[in-house]
Parts: C-alpha cells; structure tokens; sequence
C-alpha cells in the first residue's frame, strides 16, 4: 500500500470514496478545489498537505479539469481503477443533475422578458468573470515580454485568426516552450 | 455521423488540450458548436456559459449544458464524459510514473510553456464571449462595472453575477 509510506493509515473504500467526493460536488458553488482540499487533507486525512499539493501539481499539468484529474489520481491511488470510478461519479453525479436540472428550467422559462433580460446581464457579467480571470492569472507574465508575446500570437491565433485549436495548440506550446527554455534566465 | 457521436468526438478532442480547463476551451467550443456544427447562435452559447456559473461542481459545467441543448439528457451525458475520459486515462497512467519525472527538466520547461498559452486562450475566451454579449450599451455598462468589482474587489463572484441577473430581471438592462 502506498498510502503507508505516509505513516498514515487511511484507507478509504470505494464507498467512502464517492461519498467523499459526492460532498464535495455538492458544496461546490464558484471552485470547487477549496472544498476538495478541506476534505482530502483536513477532514478525512486521505493525505497529507505536502502529498496533497504533490498531486494536484501533477493534476495541473496534465490537460483536464483539475479537480476531475484529482479524482482520478486519488481514486487510483487507494483503489485502483474501481476507486477512480467512485471518486469521479463522486464528483460528478450531483453538478451534472443540478446542472441539467437549470437547463430544462431555462428552456421553459427563457421565452418570458425578465428571465430573458436577467440573462443578457448574467452572460455580459459571466463574460466580465472570465476577463478578470484572465487578468488575475496574467499576472506572473509581468517583466517577461517573451511569455507576454507567446500570450498575444495565442490570443491572435484563437480569438482574431479563429485558427482550430487542435492545430494552434501543439504549434504553439512546442514554440513557447523552446523558445523560453532556450531565452531561460 | 450522429449528433450524440458528433458531440462525443467535439468534446474528447478538447478534453486532451484542456490545459486552465474550460475557460480556456470555450474559443474552440464556440467554434464547433456555432461556425462549424451550427448548433446555436454565439449568444444562446454565451448564455448556457453563464448559466453554467449558477451550478456547484468543477467549471466544466458548461460542457453539460451544450450537450442538453443539442442532444437532450443523453447528449448531457456523452458530453460530459467525453470531456472526462481521454484525460482522465492520461491521469491514471501518468499518476503512477508522476515520482519518476516531477522533477525532470522537461517538465519544468513544458510546463512554463504552458503558462502564456494558457493565459492567452483565456483571454481569448474573455474577448470572444464579451463579443457575444455586448448586445447593446447597457449589457456594456454590465461588463465594464462587473469586471471592476471581480477584479478590485473581495465580494464573492457569485454574489456580484446575482446582483447582475437581478439588475437584468427587473428591466435595467436588456
């Protein structure tokens, strides 16, 4: 068991498992990593803060949902692929039937003024929220005109040009990467 | 082609270059689902985006939302496990080799790489759905006050997007 190496003794079952993570898509409201990490690591103790951050480095490199990637390599880790199922039903039972739940809803409201007003402020300001992500995530780019040039051909590419991104994305992530690897301070 | 195997092929190519998650696929979404599929307008997707933001769950909610609109519950369902299974494959043959390469220069190097891409396919993400949304000055006025108080202030987004549908409801805006 890998877990012991941590001197730990967790060992949740699949059961556990997917409750755990059930909790979790449940309170999710605006992130849903905050309250993943309350239960991994100081709720249940499946791992420690330094295992914890470990992981989700891992989860935030590969492409994917971060959180939905975390399911996947702890579920794995205690229970192999069984434990990565539960962990990522877990997760995902409770937003997918909400979710569906305010699309049928929508639908049969949508036609009436002020839903239909209510959601022209609601995309103009969701649309808000994605600009001040990317102005808070855009911070580190600070002082590096390299990185800040890679950004603005990304953003040219994508948003002017309209190029597919499965051709854009491996061109341009080869590209930033030896280039800033190659201009490394 | 099927619509529900149209929709699965859409959703695990983007699962694969998911990097910053759905924010950052929303230019290719948009893309598939209105200029090549025909599927909806720019705007019925801007407004499945913000509803998305009133579910709990990861932000990839979005993904089941397109799926309803053009395949009822079970497009909800390939949709969303679309987006779900080529990554999470990767995850699970990744997380047990992950020791061997965490510290491995390539990876670091990779991963700095990644940085501004992912920056500016969010910014792209940002420019395409304000240029669905701003329908006319006061959905404007809406993005240039809401954007202030994400960025300047502490509230709880959830709070300023509810504030925003409120203002919408009873006839400020729209």
């Amino acid at each position: 068991m890998e877990a012991i190496t941590t001197g730990e003794t967790a060992s949740p079952s699949v059961v556990d498992l997917f409750t755990g993570f059930f909790i979790v898509g449940v309170y999710g409201f605006g992130g849903v990593l905050p309250w993943a990490r309350r239960m991994i690591v100081e709720q249940r103790k499946w791992l420690t803060p330094v295992e914890f951050t470990d992981m989700l480095g891992l989860c935030s490199f590969l492409p994917g949902g971060n959180i939905m990637n975390v399911t996947i390599a702890l579920g794995a880790r205690f229970r192999g692929i069984p434990g990565a199922a539960a962990c990522f039903l877990g997760l995902m039972t409770a937003p997918v039937a909400i979710v569906i739940a305010l699309g049928v809803v929508y639908d049969r409201y949508a036609y009436l003024p002020p839903v239909r007003q209510a959601f022209v402020a609601l995309s103009a300001a969701a649309a808000a929220f994605v600009l001040a992500t990317a102005w808070k995530i855009a911070s580190p780019l600070r002082g590096k005109p390299l990185a800040i040039g890679v950004a603005a051909c990304t953003f040219v590419a994508i948003a002017v040009l309209r190029l597919p991104l499965m051709a854009a994305m491996p061109v341009l992530t080869i590209g930033s990467t030896l280039l800033l690897w190659r201009f490394r301070k | 082609m099927s619509t529900l195997s149209q929709l699965a092929a859409v959703y695990a190519q983007l699962s694969l270059m998911a990097f910053g998650g759905a924010n950052a696929l929303i230019p290719e979404m948009q893309r598939q689902v209105v200029d090549v599929h025909h599927w909806m307008s720019a705007q019925a997707f801007a407004a499945l985006y913000a509803l998305a933001q009133a579910a709990p769950g990861p932000n990839m909610m979005v993904v089941s939302l397109v799926g309803l609109r053009v395949g009822g519950f079970w497009g909800a369902l390939v949709t969303t496990g679309a987006v779900a299974a080529p990554s999470s494959v990767l995850t699970y043959l990744v997380s047990r080799v992950w020791d061997r390469f965490k510290n491995a220069s390539w990876r670091t190097a990779l991963q700095a790489g990644l940085q501004p891409v992912t920056i500016g396919l969010i910014s792209a993400s940002a420019a395409l759905l304000i240029e669905s949304t701003t329908v006319d000055w006061r959905a404007a006025l809406v993005i240039v006050v809401t954007a202030g108080l994400f960025i300047f202030t502490k509230l709880n987004p959830l709070l300023i997007l509810g504030a925003a549908a409120v203002t919408g409801a009873v006839g400020l805006v729209g």
